[in-house]
């Protein structure tokens, strides 16, 4: 039972011996038979640079967009609660945080897009500073039960504060020029706008995951005593995760806010954080390309269940519920060790 | 004039009170759930929510489904079978779901629970399109007002602190007191050596889960002719039990009181003063030193 077992040992990994564990930088076995770690990868590159390009000529573009925003916002969230064994529960307040920035930046200071993301992602970058400091002072749970606390406070302040428009949020915030002279309000403009931007924060999060610095996160992760041991300080690489992740989710939510052109207390609500979560772990914690996967999935899911109003809400906790129980690695943690065995 | 902004701020704190009550019978059986399961029990709002409705359930609809027409459950009733039907669905949920994840990391039993409570949420929303009914079954001996000197206040809300301080202390009383409580206490330092002793520690956990849901259930039940609370997330419990009681009784006195002085910011202190008590005094249920 989990009261037995001393702090240390489970904080410091949400997957505690069991759950998904990406083979680190290079990609796993080599030359062994059979798909490798390194062709799922590049596999799934390509599949994700194909279907990125592609989309619009297939799908809705403004559900494309919802869809990387969403997979961007989880992939954040997943170089914390994959890669550094932190659960927030607050990150629905960096997401929708920015996007009432960047909705008042560009609707009411009437700077073009670009700037206005800017400006949200910087946002979310100092929020996350502040809570990331605060809640990194304790571990485990109560980690968690500090961010989700923030996070509430910043729900309350966007409900009451006077520029944020209350329960109607931030609406008809206009998507203006990119540099001055693409028109945003091209469908396809648009999309090949939000198109780079995910793949830009994507690629950062890749690079922070393959870096000398995704492995000292990996050992927090895995041993958070032992990393500290080593001379690792721990507190510190524990706050940049936090800000990097906090300004990636506040990047995501900045777009989000351009696309759809409203700002909401939807997108910081705490259910939000939970659904964010939930895409992070149904794709598979821990992995690259799992986030994407689980946004994917959540997004259509919830999209095809529109009409049946709150249904939607029983079959995502239903989901939630199953993944927890017998699915712990997730779609793409699930691959990865089918093609690891094989 | 200064005596009437001092009446004004006693009013609040009345009504504060009356909210304190229920954060404080809410984080009570949190508390409990935590100490004992190191489980943060998400779904603690949906089942306070399903005991509010199934009081109603009870007094309006009960009698219609089983054909037998006049036959409800009055509110009295209620304050016992209701707490009883949700700590069924308590045990039920911690034998058949809770119970696979002690072995993980806590955050997947948050999740779990997380899970939990958008399921009910989802439901009761879809069956029972009722958020709006109101419970006609409040009884007639509370209902009226009574002169406190310094307000007049209903009877009801009354009834209400009254009820729950008295079941918040009886339950203190009851974990720190008697024989099972201190086997509760022993269970939540170290339950391996409790079991060593011959104590069934899963059936305890079982009946813990259950009792805490149960205080929920409870909560619900009296709130449902008021409605004066929504608990979106409660997200205090963590402290001692009498840290609970008192921490969530101070909530809502201070969100009473900030009403009077500066109301907007009545939302965001309770939130403030969460995060602080996280940050400073993170103990577990019996004073287990913060991590």
């Amino acid at each position: 039972m989990s009261v037995t077992e001393n702090a240390v040992d489970h904080m410091s990994s949400p997957s505690a011996g069991e759950g998904p564990v990406e083979k680190p930088a290079g990609g796993g076995r080599r030359g062994g038979r059979g798909i490798t770690d390194k062709g799922m990868n590049r596999f799934f590159w390509i599949l994700l640079i194909v279907l990125g390009l592609t989309a619009p000529a297939y799908m809705y573009p403004v559900f494309a967009m919802q869809l990387m925003c969403f997979a961007l916002f989880a992939a954040a969230l997943n170089l914390l609660l994959g890669y550094t064994g932190l659960l927030s529960f607050g990150h629905a307040a960096l997401f929708g945080g920015a996007a009432y920035i960047t909705g008042h930046v560009v609707k009411v200071w009437g700077f073009p897009p670009l700037p206005g993301i800017l400006a949200g992602t910087l946002f979310a970058v100092a929020l996350g500073y502040v809570m990331g400091a605060l809640a990194i002072r304790r571990r485990g749970i109560y980690f968690t039960m500090i961010t989700l606390a923030l996070a509430q406070l910043v729900y309350f302040l966007a409900l009451q504060l006077p520029f944020t428009g209350g329960e109607n949020g931030l609406q008809d915030i206009p998507r203006g020029h990119l540099f001055g002279f693409i028109d945003l309000n091209q469908p396809l403009a648009m999309y090949y706008t939000v198109f780079a931007i995910f793949m830009i924060g994507f690629l950062i999060i890749y690079r922070a995951v393959h870096s000398p610095f995704g492995q000292v996160l990996l050992a927090i992760r895995e041993n958070e005593a032992r990393a500290l041991s080593l001379g690792y300080d721990v507190s510190r690489f524990k706050l940049m995760a936090f800000v990097l992740s906090a300004g990636l989710a506040g990047l995501a939510g900045s777009t989000k806010a351009i696309v759809f052109q409203f700002a909401s207390l939807t997108d910081a609500h705490w259910q939000t954080s939970g659904e964010v979560v939930l895409m992070t772990l149904l794709g598979g914690m821990g992995t690259i390309f799992g986030p994407i996967v689980g946004a994917v999935t959540v997004v259509a899911l919830q999209h095809d269940l529109a009409s049946a109003g709150s249904w939607v809400q029983v079959i995502i906790g239903g989901i939630f519920i199953v993944c927890v129980l017998v699915f712990r690695r997730g779609i793409v943690g699930e691959l990865l060790r089918l093609v690891r065995r094989g | 004039m200064m005596h009437a902004s001092i009446d004004l701020i006693l009013a609040q704190g009345m009504l504060g009170l009356n909210n304190g009550v229920f954060y404080a019978m809410l984080s009570l059986g949190l508390a409990i759930i935590f100490g004992l399961l190191n489980v943060i029990n998400f779904a603690h709002g949906a089942l306070y929510m399903v005991g509010a409705f199934v009081a109603l359930i009870c007094y309006s609809y009960l009698g219609a489904w089983l054909g037998l027409a006049g036959f409800h459950i009055d509110f009295w009733a209620a304050l016992i079978v209701v707490p009883l039907v949700v700590g069924c669905f308590g045990i039920v949920i911690e034998r058949t779901l809770l119970r696979w994840l002690y072995r993980f990391d806590p955050i997947y039993s948050l999740l779990l629970t997380f899970g939990i409570a958008l399921v009910l949420q989802g439901l009761f929303s879809n069956f029972f399109n009722m958020s709006g009914t109101p419970y006609p079954g409040q009884p007639a001996a509370l209902r009226g007002i009574v002169d406190l000197g310094f307000m007049i206040f209903p009877k009801y809300r009354l009834f209400v602190i009254v009820f729950s301080i008295v079941v918040c202390a009886g339950t203190w009383l009851f974990v720190e007191r008697t024989r099972l409580g201190s086997y509760l206490r022993a269970a939540a330092e170290n339950p391996d050596l409790v079991k060593a002793f011959g104590v069934n520690v899963p059936r305890m956990v079982t009946l813990t889960f259950a009792f805490g849901t149960a205080l929920a259930g409870l909560a619900g039940v009296l709130a449902a002719p008021i409605y004066s609370v929504s608990p979106v997330v409660v997200i205090g419990g963590m402290g001692s039990i009498m840290g609970a009681i008192v921490s969530g009784l101070a909530l809502g006195l201070i969100e009473g009181v900030t009403k009077v002085v500066y109301a907007p910011a009545s939302n965001t202190v309770i939130f403030v003063l969460m995060a602080i008590v996280l940050l400073v005094r993170p103990s577990g249920l019996f004073g287990r030193a913060g991590e």
